[in-house]
């Protein structure tokens, strides 16, 4: 169906001289979309042209408008030889699209070119006319809204969640080995750009697409990325959570979207879904009755009578025993395993089972999950130890006992040790989701139901009733055995490639993410929840290795506001029915105490009493706003540096597998023990990246610790020399000194005060069985890296303690082993995190906890540092110093360059590894640094823990009732009418504000140039933030996605001031084009900003690099709260608005 | 193990105010580095020297990339690159614009020429002004110059709209430029003991009563140039000393009037016909461009030298300056009062200013 789109052509100015002799420049502009092109005049002989052109219309099809961007090249005309490109311009027009963002694009874009970067500016205008396509057999998906932000937009209202959406696009990539190729790098990268523009907008429209059919209307947490792949292609792959959107402020016409967007196609037509075209195939096998719109569901039953997913006994412990041998025992699958796509394919047998198997037998993967609890993961690298083939044996043999202790690792064991109740409520499950199956229509809803997984890391209150921990998996492949398929071991491969070779490439990939995604969701259900939120994927690629890894959060959500059938819910679980308080509901565990899944401590909580808790709480979401919590957060990271020999293939691959869960579980130990060092017992945003290079593999996890009050103390750290008299006892004593003056200090610092009431004293006790911890770890393993060893003492078991009641004040003792002079090492790296200096705070999630009342500064800001290593012989040792001080000092750079803005936290610290090279590690990190009322937050904090929860728990009823009015009832126009009148009041000033708030800052720069009085105009100030909210504003439009690729190139190195200074200048040139677009569609700010891709490449010797950086955000106008005032007391209840504005005036 | 690549980027641009002042006075980073660790940052924030040098390059960085855009500060307030806040943008171009009075001394009225710029080195040794900062500001007033050259309209109210500049630092900037095209003379060891500010003083002075923009502002010339047709006129004041009659009058006239309210009557009394012929001289040569060089040289030696030798005080200097002007007006004969009014404003304010050790 088409639409038209039309495009003027205004001015240009600060355009580069193009012709030396006369200084001047005779420019032309072309103006491109799909295979049209227009021409405006030659400007002759100005730097500051006036095209003033007429309108250019294209007439294209819905499609078309999605997929590509509108291209604008500036040229120098040039009578006798070619014209000269100046540079280009790359619209994204999809936020024309939906009905309510932005109507018109217009304003000044900055004129890009891959090798000269920014070269002048050009003035462009540009419309769409979109004739409404009711087509339900349509290949568009215009008018579905795309967030970044892992929340619920600001000024909407999620009336559903349908669930995840995942998508990938392959192509080749037009040039991988950019310094080798002889051609002209600027035409491969501006292909190369060109093409990923195009990527990112299939991918986009065909996970738009998706969206429609599951019946909603927008994608929340919208995560795009990149795979490069060298000589295998290029990836651009998806994830987001589905949902349907209400706009609050649109209280006179509700739902306007729901009617321009008729939703679900029936399930025939899903299936028939062009999106879907490379599984099409595997689908009509798989379900031959599909045809006809009735039959689906009622195929379901008869087929899937074991639930497909559900981990039934004994597939699952089987999976759990493949993981560690994985890498070891290539097995020859059964061809026709691969094929199963799990959760449609409905072959009774085990497709869970498939799912660990299907890793390319050569290939070597290990899944390496990983549950909330510290004990549990103490277990897990033992078993990938016996990953040594010698050992296999034993250590099977060996998983029977520990595995099932252990949570990530375990998780399919675990849940095969489960017995009775879980397996009755599985079943349960099914049959409830069968039933409510019958309602909904989408065959798409499978997907949903495949994989409950949600890319948001906050939610609305009352929508998380109990999190679980992290669960997460990995899986090492090798990258070029798709393109050979002469070579033996792909043939698994082989037999999905149905049509053509290029249509092979989506399917393996996709085949590799959903085994993944098995994986994780097996993880899950291994810890009693049915959903995964904060879920995220990522991968790390070197050569031809890569690693995919995803994770996210076990949770259990409350079903009233999740599409019927969407999740797995046993509504009949009795613990479902009690309704917990708000503030403490979500740490209480989701597992069943008796069947624990792994050996955790648990207590009753410390708020309610009434539950269970764990002792410590691992997730990726951020602190649900309701959380109780005492004193303030921090941040928190764990690096870890590996050595490893530098090898080819399959070996390579191997020995990466083996690395990583030697990794997870440092990382995990290091995590556990700052956080032990900082008297904190929760961990939230935790988000571990393991990054890939020639010869070594970087670990780098990051969370924010916090103090849940609902959790018990977390319990000092004791440490023990592992002989008596290996090391003097006064130099433990003195060790020991010192971490419990870090402790006090940190307590200090973070005003950790819990409320006495609860507080027990942490009585920290020896750890006097070693003994046992020791056999107990089981000595027959080798254990050539860890030197120092986190203990749990074993004195209490699971199941004593399902009887200890809340008198029970034994608190973790945590036994720091001293064997050698390294692990004195591994203490000192312990305690050389500096705190940050007074008045800064940091944290790495949406939210710093123990602090609410944000004044107005914001610094948005991008590092990037790359270290070369000497090639002297480097130990790990070495190695994991050289890389925690690089973290450190960075944080310290930006402590003192920020000074400022003290005092002041860092939030949103994101902080990205690579290893671009054999010596060389970069690290990448965004963050924002806002700046916080002090005085307040001393006062809020005192009463925070007494008053906050039952305040917060008031204000937040509103929503959670609303909410299930609608769901319950589904009829979703008289709720937003309901909704409605309360909006309706606040409507008159949010608009004036509006209209107020634009040119008013605009006047500002004005007249305080005025004096100057220099007649140009002057530049929107547009904020950009990593988080999903600007402190002192509110968010009153947003305007769509942001989602850029640029490529920067350069030949003269040197003489742009070096490395640095190249990517200095891109870097900020890539802000300068972000912030033009942003303008342009109206929008003062960008929200959720996130630099997701940023490599380097330099061959000093040739004086020349290359970078390649992607970002993405949502565009948005906001407005000063201030101006908000009169309405924020209609909207806000109670003090919370009060105090924020006091925070923003 | 060094670091390869170290950059800091803020969506606002990040800018210290000492760091640019240490850039901008032509500092290495290693030498900025060692001073700021003396100015005691290090203490503020628990930063090492390595956070410092970080800091510095990254600072040294981003300035060496706006200093484009500060050669034409309109563009810095409609560029994208970066974002700087208003203030801090009128913070960047006035520190840019400004210069050390001690090194724009030594070049005034020289020619702004390659030449000129050769020499730039000999200069920064004697006023111990970094080269690089003396290159910075050398080109500034070049480019000013280059810029205003070509303008018509007021001097001072040009240069403020081109290079937003406060209307001090544009004044100056007359000064400089007014200097340069007219070659004034003021590297004599005689005209040593003048400061800049004396002669942007003067400068202005001269802009606004002896340049045709100065009469009619309308005029489609420039306050670059003096008035031809004024200079000129000058000559006519030669009757105040060729005339016996009016020089005698003339001389009655101020002595009676400043008779017993100095304490150097009798020196006055005594040089009076000296003075008043250097004055006039000085007036009917201006026509000669040479002469005109020399106006500042010859303000020293025709007149502040004699005074200061009889021991005046700027007191009497003002006196015996206000009653010799006025008293002119008093002559019958003598028919030139707009010239001689316009004339002697100028020299009496540029005396004053310069009257002092």
């Amino acid at each position: 169906m088409p639409g038209k789109l039309k495009a003027k052509i205004v001015a240009g100015r600060h355009l580069p001289v193009m012709d030396r002799a006369s200084d001047l420049t005779d420019a032309f502009v072309e103006v491109k979309f799909g295979n049209t092109t227009f021409k405006t005049d030659v400007c002759p002989k100005s730097l500051n042209p006036q095209w003033n052109s007429e309108w250019f219309k294209f007439e294209v099809d819905d499609e078309d408008l999605q997929d590509e961007p509108l291209q604008i090249t500036v040229l120098d005309h040039d009578t006798y030889s070619a014209n000269d490109a100046i540079g280009k311009v790359y619209i994204d027009i999809d936020p024309l699209l939906y009905s309510e963002a932005a109507s018109v694009i217009s304003g000044w874009f900055p004129i890009y070119d891959t090798i000269h970067g920014i070269r002048g500016e050009i003035n462009v205008i540009v419309k769409v006319e979109l004739f409404n396509d009711l087509n339900r057999f349509r290949q568009s998906s215009c008018g579905v809204k795309f967030f970044c932000t892992t929340c619920i937009p600001q000024c909407y209202r999620a009336t559903l969640v349908h669930g995840f959406v995942e998508e990938l696009v392959v192509n080749e990539d037009p040039e991988y080995q950019w310094i080798d190729r002889i051609r002209t790098p600027r035409a491969s990268n501006e292909a190369r750009q060109r093409l990923i523009s195009l990527m990112s907008g299939e991918l986009q429209r065909k996970i738009g697409l998706k969206v429609l059919e599951m019946g909603g209307n927008a994608v929340v947490g919208y995560l795009q990325c990149f795979d490069l792949e060298g000589e295998s292609g290029l990836v651009v792959r998806a994830i987001g959570t589905a949902c349907t959107l209400d706009k609050l402020s649109s209280g006179s016409a509700p739902n306007t979207n729901t009617h321009m967007h008729p939703n679900t196609a029936p399930a025939s037509n899903a299936c028939n879904s062009p999106s879907k075209d490379g599984k099409e195939p595997v689908f009509v096998e798989d379900l031959p009755s599909s045809s006809g719109p009735p039959t689906p569901f009622r195929a379901l039953p008869t087929s899937s009578s074991p639930p497909p997913f559900s981990p039934s006994k004994p597939c699952s412990r089987q999976s759990s025993s493949s993981d560690t041998d994985l890498s070891l025992t290539p097995k020859t699958e059964e061809p026709h395993s691969v094929r199963c796509r799990p959760g449609i394919f409905l072959c009774p047998s085990s497709p869970i089972l498939s799912t660990d198997t299907l890793s390319l037998p050569g290939s070597g993967s290990v899944g390496c999950g990983r549950g909330s609890n510290p004990r549990a993961t103490t277990s897990a690298p033992l078993s990938s130890i016996q990953s040594d083939s010698a050992l296999l044996r034993k250590s099977v043999s060996f998983t029977e006992d520990l595995l099932l202790a252990a949570s990530g690792m375990g998780s399919g064991g675990s849940a095969g040790k489960e017995a009775g109740p879980l397996r009755t409520l599985l079943r349960q499950q099914t049959q409830t989701a069968l039933e409510q199956r019958g309602a909904s229509s989408s065959g798409l809803l499978l997907n949903a139901r495949e994989f409950p997984f949600f890319t948001l890391t906050s939610f609305p209150p009352g929508f998380l009733l109990h999190v679980g921990g992290v669960v997460s998996a990995r899986s090492v492949k090798l990258l070029d055995r798709i393109h050979n398929p002469a070579l033996g071991n792909t043939r698994s491969y082989k037999l999905l490639d149905w049509n053509s070779v290029t249509a092979d490439e989506p399917e393996t990939r996709d085949a590799w993410w959903e085994e993944i995604r098995q994986e994780i969701k097996s993880h899950a259900r291994a810890l009693g929840c049915h959903a995964v939120v904060g879920y995220s994927e990522s991968t790390s690629i070197c050569e031809e290795v890569c690693i995919l890894s995803a994770s996210g959060t076990a949770a259990i959500l409350n079903p009233r506001y999740m599409r019927e059938g969407c999740l797995d819910i046993g509504c009949t679980d009795h613990r479902f029915e009690e309704p917990s308080p708000p503030n403490c509901g979500f740490c209480h565990i989701p597992y069943d105490e008796l069947n624990m899944p792994f050996p955790a401590q648990l207590t009753y909580c410390y708020h309610c009493r009434r539950q269970k808790v764990p002792d410590v709480l691992f997730t990726t979401i951020d602190l649900p706003s309701e959380a109780a919590v005492a004193g303030k957060g921090c941040l928190i990271q764990a690096r870890l540096c590996r050595l490893k020999k530098k090898a080819q293939g399959e070996a390579n691959a191997t020995a990466i597998s083996n690395l990583l869960p030697f990794m997870e579980y440092e990382l995990h130990t290091q995590l556990m023990n700052k956080l032990k060092l900082r008297s904190m017992n929760a961990l939230f945003g935790l988000h571990i990246q393991i990054s890939v290079g020639e010869n070594m593999l970087l670990g780098l996890a990051s969370a924010t610790g916090v103090y849940l009050t609902a959790l018990p103390a977390p319990g000092g750290i004791q440490i023990a020399g592992k002989t008596p008299g290996d090391l003097s006892s006064e130099h433990i004593s003195s060790i020991q000194k010192r971490i419990n003056d870090t402790i006090a200090v940190n307590k200090e610092l973070y005003q950790i005060n819990p409320p006495k009431l609860f507080a027990l004293d942490p009585e920290v006790f020896c750890g006097i069985n070693m003994e046992l911890a020791e056999e107990g770890v089981g000595s027959p393993i080798p254990e050539p890296r860890h030197r120092s060893r986190l203990f749990r003492s074993h004195s209490e078991s699971s199941d004593e303690l399902s009887e200890l009641d809340l008198s029970h004040g034994k608190k973790d003792a945590f036994v720091l082993e001293i064997d050698d002079t390294d692990a004195v090492e591994d203490i000192h790296s312990l305690l050389i995190d500096a705190p940050p200096p007074t008045g800064f705070y940091s944290c790495n999630t949406e939210n710093m906890p123990g602090i609410s009342n944000w004044t107005s500064g914001v610094q948005m800001f991008t590092s990037v540092r790359v270290l070369r290593l000497s090639n002297a012989n480097l130990t790990n040792q070495g190695l994991n110093k050289i890389f925690t001080d690089l973290c450190e000092n960075l944080l310290k750079s930006f402590y003192f360059k920020l000074r400022s803005m003290i005092p002041c936290c860092l939030c949103h610290l994101n902080f990205t590894v690579a290893v671009p090279e054999e010596e060389l590690i970069q690290v990448t990190v965004t963050a924002v640094a806002m700046t916080y009322d002090k005085e307040q937050t001393q006062e809020k904090t005192a009463e925070k823990p007494v008053n906050k929860g039952s305040l917060e728990a008031e204000e937040q009823l509103q929503f959670p009732l609303e909410l299930c009015a609608d769901s319950s009832s589904s009829n979703i126009q008289t709720a937003s009418k309901i909704s409605g009148v309360g909006e309706s009041t606040n409507m008159s000033p949010r608009v004036s504000s509006l209209e107020r708030c634009s040119p008013l800052q605009e006047g500002r720069s004005r007249s305080l140039r005025s004096s100057r009085s220099f007649g140009g105009s002057s530049v929107t100030v547009v904020k950009m933030t990593p988080l999903s909210f600007l402190p002192g504003t509110r968010i009153i439009k947003y305007l769509g996605i942001i989602n850029m690729f640029f490529i920067r190139e350069t030949t003269s190195l040197r003489e742009e001031g070096g490395v640095s200074g190249f990517l200095h200048s891109f870097i900020a040139e890539v802000f300068a084009m972000v912030r033009a677009h942003v303008a342009a569609l109206g929008g003062n700010a960008v929200v959720s900003y996130s630099m997701k891709e940023c490599v380097f490449m330099e061959n000093p010797n040739k004086n020349q690099a290359q970078c390649l950086i992607n970002v993405s955000g949502d565009a948005v106008i906001c407005i000063s709260e201030t101006d908000q005032e009169s309405s924020a007391s209609t909207a806000n209840t109670g003090q919370t608005g009060g105090s924020e504005t006091d925070g923003a005036t | 193990m060094s670091v390869e690549l170290d950059v800091f980027v803020g969506n606002t641009t990040i800018m210290d105010e000492e760091v640019y002042q240490l850039w901008l006075d032509g500092y290495t980073v290693n030498d900025a580095v060692k001073v700021r660790m003396e100015g005691g940052v290090m203490d503020e924030c628990e930063a090492s020297k390595d956070v410092l040098l970080s800091d510095t390059m990254d600072q040294y960085r981003t300035f060496q990339m706006c200093e484009r855009l500060l050669h034409s500060p309109a563009k810095l307030a409609n560029q994208l690159l970066f974002q700087i806040p208003p203030h801090r943008q009128i913070m960047l171009i006035e520190r840019y614009y400004a210069f050390d009075d001690t090194f724009v001394r030594e070049v005034l009225g020289k020619k702004l020429s390659k030449g000129t710029k050769k020499d730039l080195d000999d200069i920064s040794t004697k006023t111990s002004v970094t080269l690089k900062s003396c290159r910075r500001q050398f080109d500034n007033f070049k480019r000013v110059f280059k810029v205003v050259e070509e303008l018509k309209g007021p001097l001072v109210e040009n240069i403020r709209q081109h290079f937003l500049l406060s209307d001090k630092l544009a004044r100056d900037y007359a000064a400089i430029v007014f200097f340069a095209n007219n070659r004034f003379e003021t590297g004599k060891r005689k005209l040593q003991y003048l400061s800049f500010q004396d002669f942007a003083f003067c400068a202005g002075q001269l802009i606004s009563n002896w340049t045709v923009g100065a009469v009619d502002n309308m005029v489609e010339d420039m306050d670059v140039d003096l008035d031809k047709e004024f200079l000129q006129e000058l000559k006519e004041l030669k009757i105040l000393i060729t005339d016996k009659d009016l020089l005698d009058q003339h001389k009655s006239l101020v002595c009676t009037a400043l008779r017993g309210k100095t304490k150097v009557f009798i020196e006055m009394e005594g040089s009076f016909k000296n003075l008043s012929r250097g004055l006039i001289n000085i007036a009917a040569k201006l026509t000669n461009t040479k002469d005109v060089r020399d106006f500042f040289i010859d303000l020293v030696e025709k007149f502040i030298e004699p005074c200061r030798s009889d021991r005046w005080s700027a007191a009497d200097m003002k006196l015996y300056l206000t009653h010799y002007t006025n008293s002119a007006h008093i002559l019958d004969t003598f028919k030139h009062q707009v010239v001689w009014d316009r004339y002697m404003g100028v020299v009496k304010s540029c005396i004053f200013k310069m009257y002092h050790d």
